[in-house]
């Protein structure tokens, strides 16, 4: 098992005074992954329910339509 | 030939399968990346010239490795929606192409946050940062075509053209750095000899490489299936679905106007 290289935390965050770089880099890769993660898994939890809205609007549409066809033949 | 491929051809099965895997490819992906990162950050030596800036080597070679590999993989998706006009093909170039996207961004913007403390900046035109950012504008170039036509067969298929005419890219991001003179380093494991870096920084580094390789799977897998339905919505199971997805109460509205609605069909 390898040890922790530096000799504190202190030390850890600072990165031999290369911080801003190590950090904006894990932090920039990270970020972007986590985002794009997030976006699929919206998108696909989001899908069924949208199509579910769909199909209802669908079932609604005819039903009217039904609805005004037998109003129209009890008319003439 | 291909017999035994074709039932994984069939979205109603691909769409199955990819959901059946999806959780652990991405548990693992998190897993590997997590003790890529963790190694790679804190239980490695500096090394002797670069210090501790070398330690972006971690994710900046495993995304460049794999914002290729995803290319590959794209292209070959295309080739196949192309030739043997297989949907699920043509729907997987879509897929992938963002996932590639970000790889290569983040190809690029790691290379930048390392080029800028050993090269002393942030960007030079040079042949291996270049033709890197081309494969960015390929993946867009891929993303925008596939929504530029009113007709979406078409859009799919000027797409799809273009990923595959983009494959002559790869050869020239890998032999850049021999064709050019560059500031860019020679390849450092992708090579057929003995890798030049310490058996203590590579196994991260490997890890790494895996790590993006089980996420990318991993995404593939989920955004494929929101294409699946996207692209069958019309047919029969993913109504059924949809349906199934009201009954849990997914949808709030939902029940009233479904019982109502009932008396139209």
């Amino acid at each position: 098992m390898p040890e922790f290289y530096f000799e504190s935390l202190s030390a850890f965050w600072q990165m031999g005074g290369y911080a801003l770089f190590v950090w904006l880099s894990f932090g920039s890769t990270y970020g972007l992954l986590a985002a794009l993660w997030w976006f699929s898994q919206r998108s696909q939890s989001r899908i069924l329910q949208d199509l579910a809205k769909k199909q209802q609007r669908e079932h609604r549409v005819r039903a009217q339509q039904q609805l005004e066809e037998e109003h129209n033949e009890s008319k003439t | 030939m291909f017999k035994w491929l074709d039932p994984y051809a069939k979205p109603e099965t691909l769409y199955r399968i990819c959901g059946l895997w999806f959780p652990w490819l991405m548990t693992l992906a998190v897993l590997t990346l997590l003790l890529s990162t963790v190694w790679g950050l804190g239980f490695t030596p500096a090394d002797y010239q670069q210090g501790d800036s070398y330690r972006i080597i971690h994710i900046h070679v495993p995304a460049a490795i794999w914002s290729m590999g995803a290319y590959s993989s794209m292209a070959i998706a295309a080739f196949i929606a192309l030739v043997w006009q297989i949907k699920v093909a043509q729907w997987a170039v879509g897929a992938i192409a963002p996932i590639g996207a970000v790889y290569t961004l983040i190809a690029l913007l790691t290379g930048m946050a390392w080029g800028k403390p050993m090269w002393g900046t942030w960007w030079v035109w040079d042949a291996r940062l270049t033709s890197e950012l081309i494969l960015l504008f390929l993946y867009l170039g891929v993303i925008a075509l596939s929504g530029a036509f009113a007709d979406r067969q078409l859009g799919a298929k000027a797409s799809a053209l273009l990923a595959v005419v983009g494959v002559v890219n790869l050869p020239i991001i890998h032999f850049s750095v021999e064709w050019w003179n560059t500031l860019h380093q020679g390849a450092t494991i992708t090579k057929f000899a003995k890798p030049s870096i310490d058996p203590s920084m590579l196994w991260p580094l490997v890890l790494g490489i895996l790590g993006f390789a089980l996420l990318l799977a991993a995404l593939t897998c989920l955004r494929l299936r929101t294409a699946i339905l996207l692209n069958e919505q019309h047919r029969p199971w993913v109504r059924t679905l949809a349906q199934q997805s009201v009954q849990q109460g997914h949808v709030q509205q939902g029940n009233v106007q479904q019982t109502k609605a009932g008396r139209g069909v």
